[in-house]
């Protein structure tokens, strides 16, 4: 009878706590997604709906002309296409030398392989700031200023050496054997490379590729360091260009926001898995 | 107690095996080996180490990035101690570093605890909370903007509980432009850091906790006991991370503020923009960034101590 008792009382008790466990998680949640909706919500509002209204109110109208109004005249659409060229190529080529180089470093014996390995993610930890002046004045030397390899060339540059030392720490941890097994059977180090490395450093590879999307996508700093032109600039520095086109006409910087953002957010929501696993690579190690 | 610590150091890692044998390849590179490192160092090279160096000799110059730069010595840095901007913008940043980095860290680190349960619907607050680490801070900026114009969301709401007489430029005020900036920065911020304690905390073993719970320790105890001296790994490249982002942050600030109104939000990372970009003062901007460098090179030492350790 007693025991039935405190059994009863633990049910309710764990009931209890599972309920304050969901009011608190949800109302955390709610309180980050609060900001998306009201970016949406905005972006479908008429101006003179926010105009007469605030931003603040309950939205009495529903347009897709925002959409259109940032893709086609804020040159959205440009400036998206920018990004695609600059970023595709550049977390293929980026993950492409990162893989060589932590291939060689991993599975060779090479005179200075720490140095050298530590000398690259030290590279990669340097403060940004301190290369701005120099990499735009060397842009214009080697006759690239403000043209998209520029920004191609740089974000590989500052990017590979990270990437080198998560392939590196992913590759260290592939057994000898495999490697020796496929040495007697006479393959070169190309061969092991693209036939054994890199097929079982997948994994890796499909986080890093996640990740360096969005880091990439989403960089203003290069971007405005080595570009000048309003029409060769990506998303992230088109989107401030934007807001200082349409002044206090949130319903189309909020469209603008809402398409330089898709990208990237799709990109999570089909390898959510991936893009965690990513973040933890690096740093979890 | 002493159940507690033999138990944590038997989860100290294994002795590492004996050097040499984990590469096992061939004793002699072969030369596409040595391409396979050359290009990519090549790649870092042009783009980094070379213009990293040109960096610290531009400091002790000054430029208008026109006429041939003229050597000054250590001018540069002499006049920082002058400079209420650099001031401002040096103690701003010290500020960020503090508030951004401490409430990111405390914040994330709690959302962890609350969230590590694997139970129904915890993916989607974790999904909820980990969203805004995919925006570009540029769209990060702009949504908050919306959120702190004088008729937005956040005036509108002080009005509605009745604090209406709180309603405020929040943006355009000097005494709150720089926290309304670092709001925005946290909201982002929170998920990447959960996601790493989250990943942290799973690596905990459970019997840790059994053992303390048998030792009687209670919540507090072996959140206190446990769980902070397991986490010490993850703790030092949470603080490496904080202050990386730190010092590096520019965006959030640049598309919310630009610095402004008349510099109360001025980090180091704007000024030396602005200084370098805008004034075309080249000289002074790379002595600025030579400043930025030596602040995160603490930092990336320590980093690098770690990860050498490791590498190994």
């Amino acid at each position: 009878m007693t025991t039935r008792q405190t059994s009863a009382a633990a049910l309710r008790r764990r009931r209890l706590s599972t309920a304050g466990f969901h009011a608190g998680a949800g109302a955390l949640s709610l309180l980050w997604l609060l900001p998306i909706a009201l970016v949406l919500v905005t972006s479908l509002r008429s101006f003179d709906d926010i105009a007469a209204h605030g931003l603040g109110s309950w939205p009495r109208s529903f347009t897709l002309g925002n959409f259109r109004q940032a893709w086609v005249d804020g040159g959205q659409q440009r400036a998206l296409v920018n990004s695609l060229l600059v970023t595709v190529p550049c977390v293929l080529v980026t993950l492409a030398l990162a893989a060589m180089a932590a291939f060689g470093l991993s599975r060779y014996e090479m005179p200075l392989r720490r140095t050298l390995l530590l000398l690259m993610l030290g590279g990669n930890l340097l403060p940004p700031q301190i290369l701005l002046i120099p990499v735009s004045k060397l842009s214009e030397l080697m006759g690239v200023y403000d043209t998209l390899p520029a920004l191609i060339g740089v974000q590989i540059g500052f990017g590979v050496g990270f990437y080198v030392f998560v392939l590196h720490g992913f590759m260290r941890s592939i057994p000898v054997e495999i490697q020796q097994a496929a040495v007697v059977d006479g393959a070169g180090p190309w061969q092991i490379f693209w036939r054994i490395i890199l097929p079982l450093t997948r994994p890796a590879l499909a986080a890093l590729s996640a990740l360096s999307f969005t880091w990439i996508f989403n960089d203003l700093l290069w971007a405005i360091t080595v570009l000048r032109t309003d029409t060769k600039m990506p998303i992230t520095a088109a989107l401030i260009g934007l807001q200082g086109q349409y002044v206090s006409m949130w319903n189309v910087i909020a469209a603008g926001s809402v398409i330089a953002a898709a990208p990237t957010v799709a990109v999570f929501l089909r390898f959510q898995r991936h893009f965690v696993a990513g973040l933890n690579l690096g740093a979890v190690k | 107690m002493a159940v507690l610590t033999t138990a944590a150091r038997k989860t100290t890692p294994v002795p590492t095996p004996p050097r040499g044998r984990r590469a096992g390849g061939p004793r002699r590179t072969p030369p596409l080996v040595l391409a396979f490192v050359l290009v990519p160092l090549l790649a870092e090279a042009v783009w980094v180490f070379w213009p990293a160096l040109q960096g610290f000799y531009l400091a002790l110059t000054s430029w208008d990035g026109v006429s041939a730069p003229r050597f000054v010595g250590l001018a540069n840095f002499r006049e920082m101690l002058h400079d209420d901007i650099f001031r401002t913008a040096a103690l701003d940043t010290v500020l960020w570093l503090v508030l951004f980095g401490g409430l990111s860290a405390l914040l994330g680190l709690a959302t962890a605890l609350l969230l590590q349960q694997e139970r129904r619907g915890v993916g989607f607050y974790r999904a909820a909370l980990f969203l805004p680490v995919v925006f570009s801070l540029v769209a990060t900026a702009l949504v908050w903007q919306a959120i702190y114009q004088p008729d937005g969301v956040l005036n509108q709401l002080l009005q509605a509980v009745g604090l209406g007489s709180l309603r405020h430029a929040w943006l355009a005020d000097q005494d709150t432009a720089l926290y309304a900036v670092i709001v925005p920065a946290l909201w982002r911020q929170i998920g990447y850091v959960m996601v790493l304690y989250l990943a942290g905390l799973k690596g905990i073993d459970p019997a840790l906790y059994e053992a303390a719970k048998v030792d009687g320790a209670g919540r507090w105890q072996s959140f206190r006991h446990v769980t902070l001296p397991q986490l010490r790994g993850v703790n030092a490249v949470v603080l490496s991370v904080i202050v990386i982002d730190s010092l590096r942050s520019f965006d959030v600030v640049w598309s919310l503020t630009r610095g402004g109104p008349y510099h109360s939000s001025e980090l180091l990372s704007t000024y030396m923009y602005s200084t370098a970009f805008q004034s075309l003062r080249l000289g002074y901007g790379s002595a600025l960034a030579v400043v930025i460098f030596l602040l995160a090179f603490g930092v990336i030492a320590s980093y690098l101590v770690r990860a050498f350790r490791e590498a190994d």
